[in-house]
């Protein structure tokens, strides 16, 4: 069986980046602290760091996303690599060709770093264990598994607001069952040491066992749930959810489990509102929530460029160049 | 119904198995003996009769000696799927694992559902007399589950029990009409217990592993629905019914009450169950894909129980071989199913060692339960009886490696393990089919 902790070196850094899974607190906030070192590289009129030049990125993304893959695009190129985006779900595999054909064309180019979406479960660390020895895997999204770096970069986001995470209530509501995010952001919560993780769902969309698989707290009542929470993350529901044996149809999930300032009342009157994107409106929430001042949604996708810079420089070892968390990239 | 492989073989032949143990359940025999083989069957255990003198002789001292394993369920991959395996390779991994029977699920390509298939599968299998190769002739025609197959046929044709191999029947009254169908025949049929609806989708238990693997779940309604339906239909129809690799507790709970109720069921386990659970998934472990999936150590427990007690009665490889390429994909896409002839031996041994089963207990639960099952006079070794034999050196340690493995297909859990017991001679209808090359000759 191999070691849980493979997306470690023997040196104990981060090689692959594929799920939250097994890195303790230290390392998670390492990444944290050297991701604020990024957030000026933004501000900077010319928006590149020499971190990664000469290295090459490959986005292999098996599943549409032009929202995650632009975002790990930009994070590159302003690390100033090089970055090849593959759409595959359109090309190779529809010839016929393997997973593994297609990685070791493309190891034959000499990537550096893979970025992968894929639609199945485990597909990241798939991808990790048959690569070649020199290639980091970021995994952007695996099935229901996980989606680290949206988790990490919602953790940044949420420190930013909150600081100490010893002391917060976050609830995540939603689609739990189907989302590698909620399972990501769950492992992040419980490693930063978050007390009271909730997680609020109808039961046909709550896994089984999810309070002993992830030491949470289950809900099925929105208002109950966000009770004095200091955190609130609305998951994504996809459509081709309702009408379906697991929920009957948007109108009821709104009715239910949709946000709106006045079931917000029961958090805390400082609760921010988290959302991984794209929303939509009058299903998970509606407009007053998202665009109202409790909402840090469009904060989030900054954070997502500079977390993503941190994570894919800390994989290619490139973060040994500089001192990690002084701004020092700070124009 | 045992085909005598002796004059298959075109001569006749005697041998005697001397100064080994001899461990026959069926008789209760457990003592160092000499055991005499002619013609193909048993002809004297102890002493020979006056005058017989063996073509060979095998010195089995320190050797238990037992009847030949019989395997309720192994894929050979032939017809059809022969990038997977073959009669012949697999065949030969059952002589060298101390497998002298074999039943084929009928999940070939075509599908035994016709006489001419499933005779197709026993002639190459005699004519490479590795082992007896007893195929399950499909209940419904193509496995749809729809159209019941030619069963009255198939029986004729050799096949001693039907089955719709991992693909269960839909359909209630399907079912219904199926079993009631093979009961006018007396024919056993064996039974996939996993509800289509509920397992769809799913790859692994779901439970707290699947909770944190974003795995898709099958739960264990999927297995006790089943039973309860079709528990219920053999009540109704008098078919007798025997469950395919039960892999939960309640399940097998639902089995042994029924059977108290005299309802003709029957039903066994895959050795895999007995050791692995879902925590053996961390990791996305292709080699831990299996279906039923691994479940939780208090299923696993009742198992080995229910294994104990005689609920189940047989121990079953369910070897499913595989090329490379099957498991070279995201853990959700690689085919579920292990290489497990090679392994049946040790794992059963160690089931001995973890004092699940005694000695011969775990023998019976290799040789005379799945012959009760099979409906065969097979799996012991009374004078008279077929000689298809196991030698096995109990204490005689091996490394699982992909060169160990003799089975073409490489996919197991236990790969890079250190397994105690291994096979030493195979005899089939008195004749050596598999002797381990570092044995020396006595």
């Amino acid at each position: 069986m191999s070691d849980p902790n493979s997306q470690l070196d023997a040196q104990g850094k981060l090689k692959h980046f594929l799920t939250i899974e097994g890195l303790n607190r230290g390392l998670l906030t390492e990444i944290l602290d050297y991701a604020e070192g990024f957030l000026g590289v933004a501000r900077q009129a010319v928006k590149k760091v020499p971190l990664c030049r000469g290295r090459v990125v490959a986005n292999l993304f098996f599943e549409n996303s032009t929202r995650t893959r632009t975002t790990f695009e930009l994070a590159a190129k302003r690390l100033s690599a090089d970055v090849l985006n593959l759409n595959i779900s359109t090309s190779a595999t529809a010839k016929g060709e393997t997973l593994l054909d297609t990685l070791r064309n493309l190891e034959a180019m000499q990537v550096d770093m893979f970025v992968v979406r894929h639609a199945q479960s485990g597909a990241a660390h798939f991808i990790a264990a048959h690569a070649a020895p020199h290639v980091s895997v970021i995994n952007a999204g695996d099935g229901r598994h996980a989606h680290p770096t949206q988790a990490m970069l919602d953790m940044f986001t949420i420190r930013r607001h909150k600081g100490d995470f010893s002391r917060l209530r976050v609830a995540i509501v939603g689609d739990i069952l189907h989302s590698r995010v909620a399972r990501s952001q769950m492992l992040a919560l419980k490693a930063l040491g978050v007390p009271d993780v909730r997680v609020i769902a109808p039961r046909t969309l709550m896994p089984a066992q999810v309070e002993e698989a992830f030491g949470v707290s289950a809900y099925h009542d929105l208002r109950e749930g966000v009770r004095d929470a200091d955190v609130v993350i609305m998951l994504r529901i996809q459509h081709e959810r309702m009408n379906s044996a697991l929920l009957p149809s948007e109108h009821e999930y709104f009715q239910l489990f949709g946000l709106t300032e006045k079931r917000l009342a029961t958090a805390r009157p400082d609760a921010i509102v988290m959302h991984p994107g794209p929303i939509n409106r009058g299903v998970e929430m509606d407009s007053q929530v998202a665009d109202g001042p409790r909402s840090v949604i469009l904060e989030q996708v900054s954070n997502g460029i500079a977390v993503r810079m941190a994570v894919m420089s800390m994989c290619l070892g490139a973060q040994n160049l500089h001192t990690q968390g002084q701004g020092e990239f700070n124009g | 119904m045992a085909k005598d492989y002796s004059t298959a073989l075109g001569m006749a032949h005697s041998v005697s198995i001397r100064h080994g143990r001899l461990i026959d359940p069926a008789s209760g025999i457990d003592r160092e003996t000499d055991i005499h083989l002619a013609a193909g069957r048993v002809l004297a255990i102890g002493d020979a009769p006056a005058g017989f003198a063996p073509d060979q002789v095998i010195d089995a001292q320190g050797l238990i000696v037992c009847p030949g394993f019989i395997d309720l369920c192994a894929r050979l991959r032939e017809p059809g799927h022969e990038q997977k395996a073959t009669i012949a390779s697999e065949t030969r991994a059952a002589a060298a694992s101390g497998i002298t029977t074999l039943c084929c699920p009928p999940d070939t390509l075509p599908v035994i559902d016709t006489p001419a298939v499933a005779q197709l599968v026993q002639q190459t299998a005699a004519r490479l007399g590795h082992a007896r190769v007893l195929p399950a002739g499909a209940v419904t025609q193509g496995l749809e589950g729809r159209r019941i197959a030619e069963m009255a046929a198939l029986r004729q044709a050799g096949c001693p029990v039907l089955s719709q191999a991992d693909r269960p029947i839909r359909n209630a009254q399907v079912q219904r009409r199926a079993l009631e169908y093979a009961a006018t025949f007396g024919l056993t049929v064996f039974l996939h217990p996993q509800d289509p609806d509920l397992s769809e989708g799913g790859c692994v238990h779901e439970g707290r592993v699947s909770a944190r693997l974003g795995l898709p779940g099958i739960p264990e309604a999927a297995e006790t629905v089943a039973v309860a339906r079709d528990l219920a239909l053999a009540e109704q129809t008098g078919a007798r019914i025997h469950f395919r690799g039960l892999s939960t507790a309640r399940g097998v709970a639902m089995l042994a009450e029924a059977r108290r109720r005299g309802v003709p069921a029957s039903g066994d386990v895959s050795l895999h169950q007995l050791f692995l659970t879902e925590s053996d998934l961390a990791d996305f472990d292709a080699n831990c894909h299996l279906i039923p999936p691994l479940r939780t150590r208090a299923d696993r427990d009742a198992l080995r129980q229910a294994l104990a007690s005689g609920d189940l009665s047989a121990i079953c490889s369910d070897h499913q071989p595989h090329d490379a390429d099957a498991k070279l994909v995201p853990f959700t896409e690689t085919a579920p199913g292990i290489s497990a002839l090679d392994t049946l031996l040790p794992l059963a041994l160690r089931l001995v060692e973890e004092g699940v089963l005694d000695l011969a207990g775990a023998i019976e639960r290799l040789t005379v339960g799945p012959a009760a099952i099979l409906g065969l006079d097979l799996g012991r070794l009374a004078p008279g009886d077929p000689a298809d034999l196991c030698i096995f050196d109990p204490e005689m340690t091996w490394v699982v490696t992909t060169e160990t493995l003799v089975s073409q297909g490489h996919h197991t859990p236990f790969l890079g393990q250190t397994l105690r017991g291994r096979v030493v001679w195979t005899l089939l209808g008195g004749r050596v089919v598999f002797e381990r090359p570092e044995s020396r000759t006595r």
